[in-house]
């Protein structure tokens, strides 16, 4: 901190008397990752330099948000990540939040459909439905929006590595629906490299998985303008025990990562950078939160404008919000509901776009339907009680926030330029260096709770003995048989011969570099299954496999 | 602690979410145990074989995607089947409290639920290294 | 499990008797003797021993996982230890190799053993010397010793192995310079790994003007080979090169060499390790000495019964 004129005068006066007499709570107070807290900031811990730094919402570098109105104007959407067991099943959970004021869906899928897999493979087993609806071809996406008009809602998929195949899936029900593909608008999250980092879903190596990434991005420009193609996402660096400062860095240059990527394939920058959508986490410094979002929005404008962009759009980062799972205690549940409240709060101090609140029952399970209910009752409780959305970034201007979003800035900055010299993100994610950095971050944070050094409440302070069990949901297990059946069954009604045809078009199309989403789409139409489609560029591509 | 303890922890299924998992083998590594860990997205038989070969007194496996009732016993079973059914085998993750006496029944000797400390695994560990 | 039946079922190549002989040796439980006095000197002779290390960062696992790709497509059985530093602190380890080896898990004919080096002052060689030749003895005719480049434990390997391989990669830069005056010069070859990235071809003249050197000033030939491992490109060449390079040790009398070298060291290794826990005792007994150490040492060992003074 540098000298403000009185700062001295009541270093020495008031603060020294009043330390004298009373300690503070702690020695050091320090953020996530070990950065000091600022007892008090004051007008000379931010830069003079109010239009480069903070500016105005909707004009670069957008610290202040991506709209000049913000939620004045519109709302955020209030997006709940939902679907578990069948198509059916999840078809009946997205009409009951549409009901309930929910405005876009967002997919979950069950795991052997991330990693490409039919609910038959072996690597299937205890899997099928669990967390995510099981598809396994475009009969089971069919069911999963029947009688949802896909020119009125916006989707958003949770779906990486084989994102492309889900995608084509999506596309052909909208046109079976009679909507016009380019009407469809929604999200794939399409991230592959923050899967090989933070969540495990990938299939094959990284760089025949940029190419899927980059030749969505070509298919989208010219078919669907309202799709983001991909939601970079930082939520699961987070969820994996990264700091904010690492979120931010991994997650922004993962994003420099695919804009490059699609620059050598000689895509126009300013074409496909306006669909670049992010996602971020919602934890509990609530302050650091807020600063992190206005830190990332700036970053992400400058380096956009350093790769050469030059329409605003393209330096704008829109981002989804999810509050973070990780803090969700298994103790005393309703306290999740508090902690969600606050996560979600910080989300829209810092302009989020969407927004998913956690369900207050989900450390122990998947979430009831009557606790989803509550999750989205608090963000519209938010939206239409606390007054918080009716003027655009409020905290902008104090002391604290500035000096805060600057600190996590400058801090990623270099991170990232940390990676750069060590060769770019993917040769960082092949070394592990990546994952062993928020590996640290993970157990000096768990090491933190144990001591007691940090308070969880509930958690190593005001527990309480508890005897009810809150209800839960679960997934029958019967889920998996009849899913393999309707497997087999599917099977044995397509045409097969057609499907070999599609099958084998796209794996000479994978082989000779050319592109990938049209046969996908050829494949899908017949109903090849998704794990035919990415067992043919398995073949092709290879796999990958984890490595610390 | 004099004699060394060697644990496998394991991810059995597709779940990816490997924080915990990593949390625990650096905590066990801290308390003297020699962790061997297989990363994510294995099979119930390529975990019994590595922990197998490895000659561990334990195996610890962490799933939260709710595969736990198919995954755990299975790997109880590989080790039975490879001549190892003394490899204890304990587990963790998102597991609601009505499935922990099917897992135990099935050869899981302690389950971990969600709110479980550090400590309470790495003295688990312990525990069952000890009475092997 | 008794002891016959692991000795049995080792030479069986039956995984969990493999396992158990390395932990029994290892830990120098009752039995170990047994199973020492039962391997075959002529399948331990048989096998090829290649120490694989180098600069953390340098890509020695997927190097490692990618030379048991290869040995496997030439129907080789082979073994890895793999050794990763005890914390000081707890006597712990995480012991993290095998991950990226995991692939090979259902194959009875790649056998891994992960090691901590548990704190000993010469490395790992006693245990990770007898897990070699126990895994000589169940058929594996090469077995690979992988560890981390750091500290001592690097010029054990050098010891154990009939030849060594030093993994580099570009980036490692100030760390290479580093090392050139001593490990990089005891390496039969240089690796020069993530041969794609900027700055290897550098590297690789800067690591042929170090073997050149070393031909001028000892007369002795150091190969330099240049491998992508994350893609398996050059893997086949490299094997190849520790094929050739084990067949000029065998013809020049070089690998009998070093195999008696290695035996030597072993011994002292063992005799220091066997002995500590007696030593450490009389130390902990002469707590109230304020003398010099060197003099409490030759006390304790003739106490022992060893005469140390000159």
């Amino acid at each position: 901190m540098t000298e403000h004129p009185s700062y001295t005068s009541w270093t020495e006066k008031e603060l020294a008397a009043s330390l004298s007499r009373f300690p503070e709570r702690y020695k050091t107070f320090y953020h996530h990752g070990g950065a000091e807290i600022p007892r008090l900031s004051v007008p000379t811990s931010i830069g003079q330099d109010y239009d480069e730094k903070i500016g105005f919402p909707g004009r670069y570098p957008f610290t202040r948000g991506v709209q000049p109105t913000m939620y004045r104007g519109r709302l955020w959407t209030m997006r709940q990540y939902a679907g578990f067991s069948t198509a059916a099943e999840s078809n009946k959970r997205y009409r009951y939040l549409l009901d309930h004021g929910t405005t876009g869906l967002s997919v979950a899928f069950d795991l052997p459909t991330q990693i490409g897999y039919d609910s038959d493979h072996a690597m299937a087993l205890g899997e099928v439905g669990k967390v995510g609806v099981a598809i396994d071809s475009l009969a089971d996406m069919e069911i999963l929006f029947e009688g949802i008009p896909l020119d009125k809602v916006s989707t958003s998929m949770t779906i990486n590595s084989p994102a492309m195949v889900l995608f084509a899936m999506y596309v052909v029900v909208a046109q079976k629906q009679g909507v016009a593909t380019e009407k469809i608008k929604g999200t794939i999250q399409n991230d592959i490299l923050k899967e090989y980092v933070a969540r495990g879903t990938y299939i094959f190596p990284p760089r025949p998985s940029l190419r899927l990434i980059t030749d969505i991005f070509r298919w989208c420009g010219k078919n669907t303008p309202l799709f983001n193609t991909i939601s970079i996402s930082g939520y699961h660096i987070r969820e994996a025990g990264s700091t904010a400062v690492q979120e931010v860095a991994f997650t922004l240059a993962n994003g420099v990562t695919y804009v490059k990527t699609a620059l050598e394939a000689g895509l126009e920058l300013d074409h496909f950078a306006r669909r670049l959508a992010f996602f971020f986490n919602a934890s509990s410094d609530l302050l650091e939160e807020v600063a992190k979002f206005r830190a990332a929005r700036r970053l992400w404008a400058r380096i956009m404008k350093d790769l050469g962009a030059n329409k605003p759009a393209s330096w704008m980062l829109r981002f989804h919000t999810q509050t973070a799972g990780n803090t969700l205690t298994a103790q005393q549940i309703d306290n999740n509901i508090v902690r969600v409240t606050l996560q979600a709060l910080s989300a829209v101090l810092g302009g989020t776009q969407s927004l998913h609140t956690n369900s207050r029952d989900e450390a122990l399970s998947l979430p009831t339907e009557e606790s989803v209910r509550t999750a989205l009752r608090t963000q519209q409780v938010i939206a239409y009680e606390t007054g918080v959305a009716n003027t655009v970034d409020p905290l902008a201007g104090s002391y604290f926030i500035e000096e805060l979003t600057d600190r996590i800035e400058s801090e990623a900055v270099e991170l990232m330029a940390k990676i750069d010299q060590a060769g770019g993100v993917v040769a960082c994610i092949e070394d592990g260096f990546i994952q062993r950095q928020i590996e640290h971050s993970a157990y000096a944070y768990q090491r933190e709770i144990e001591s007691g050094e940090r308070i969880i409440v509930g958690v190593n302070k005001f527990q309480v003995e508890e005897e009810s069990r809150p209800p839960l949901l679960r997934v029958s297990p019967e889920v998996e048989a009849e899913q393999v059946d309707r497997l087999q069954q599917l099977k044995a009604s397509r045409n097969n011969d057609q499907v070999d045809q599609c099958l084998s078009s796209l794996r000479s199309a994978a082989q000779n570099d050319g592109e990938l989403m049209e046969p996908v789409l050829a494949c899908v139409r017949e109903y090849a299954t998704l794990g035919e489609i990415c067992d043919v560029l398995r073949q092709v591509f290879g796999e990958y496999r984890d490595r610390q | 602690m004099s004699k060394k303890y060697r644990v496998l922890i394991g991810k059995p299924g597709l779940d990816g979410h490997d924080r915990g998992a990593k949390v625990i083998a650096q905590a066990l590594r801290d308390h003297g145990f020699e962790v061997i860990y297989t990363g994510i997205r294995r099979s119930p038989a390529e975990i019994a074989a590595a922990a197998v070969q490895e000659d561990v007194d334990a195996v610890g496996l962490s799933s939260l995607s709710g595969a736990h009732l198919r995954l755990f016993p299975a790997v109880v079973e590989e080790l039975a089947k490879a001549g190892a059914d003394d490899i204890v085998v304990v587990g963790g993750g998102v597991i609601p409290e009505d499935d922990i006496a099917t897992l135990k029944e099935a050869g899981v000797r302690e389950i971990f639920t969600p709110g479980a400390t550090l400590e309470d695994v790495v003295n688990a560990f312990q525990g069952v290294c000890e009475k092997k | 499990m008794n002891i016959s039946n692991v000795i049995e079922g080792v030479s069986r190549r039956d995984p969990r008797s493999i396992g158990r002989a390395i932990s029994i040796v290892e830990n120098h439980d009752p039995g170990a003797q047994a199973i020492l006095d039962s391997l075959d000197a002529e399948k331990i002779a048989a096998c090829l021993v290649v120490g694989i290390t180098g600069l953390p960062g340098a890509g020695k696992s997927t190097l490692t996982a990618q030379l048991i790709k290869e040995y496997r497509s030439q129907k080789k059985r082979i073994g890895i230890v793999a050794v990763d530093p005890s914390s000081p602190l707890s006597g712990g380890a995480l012991l993290g190799d095998r991950v990226r080896m995991m692939n090979h898990a259902l194959d009875r004919d790649v056998v891994i053993r992960s090691m901590a080096t548990r704190g000993r002052l010469g490395g790992v060689c006693g245990s990770a010397g007898a897990a070699v030749r126990i895994m000589a003895q169940s058929g594996c005719e090469v077995v690979l010793i992988e560890t981390v480049g750091v500290g001592q434990s690097e010029m054990d390997i050098v010891r154990m192995a009939d030849l060594t391989a030093m993994v580099l990669a570009p980036g490692l830069g100030d760390d290479i310079q580093a090392m050139k005056a001593g490990l990089l010069e005891v390496a039969d070859i240089l690796v020069v790994n993530k041969a794609d990235l900027r700055g290897a071809d550098a590297l690789v003249l800067d690591m042929e003007s170090v073997a050149q050197q070393r031909q001028e000033r000892q007369g002795r030939s150091t190969r330099v080979c240049s491998t992508i491992a994350n893609q398996g490109q050059g893997v086949a060449a490299l094997a190849q090169s520790f094929k050739e390079i084990n067949g000029q040790f065998q013809h020049s009398g070089e690998k009998a060499q070093r195999r008696l070298q290695a035996r030597r060291y072993e011994v002292i290794d063992w005799a220091v390790e066997l002995i500590r826990p007696r030593i450490a005792d009389r130390v902990a007994q002469k707590q109230g000495f304020c003398g010099d150490p060197m003099l409490l040492a030759q006390d304790i060992l003739a106490e022992l019964g060893v005469e140390s003074k000159k």
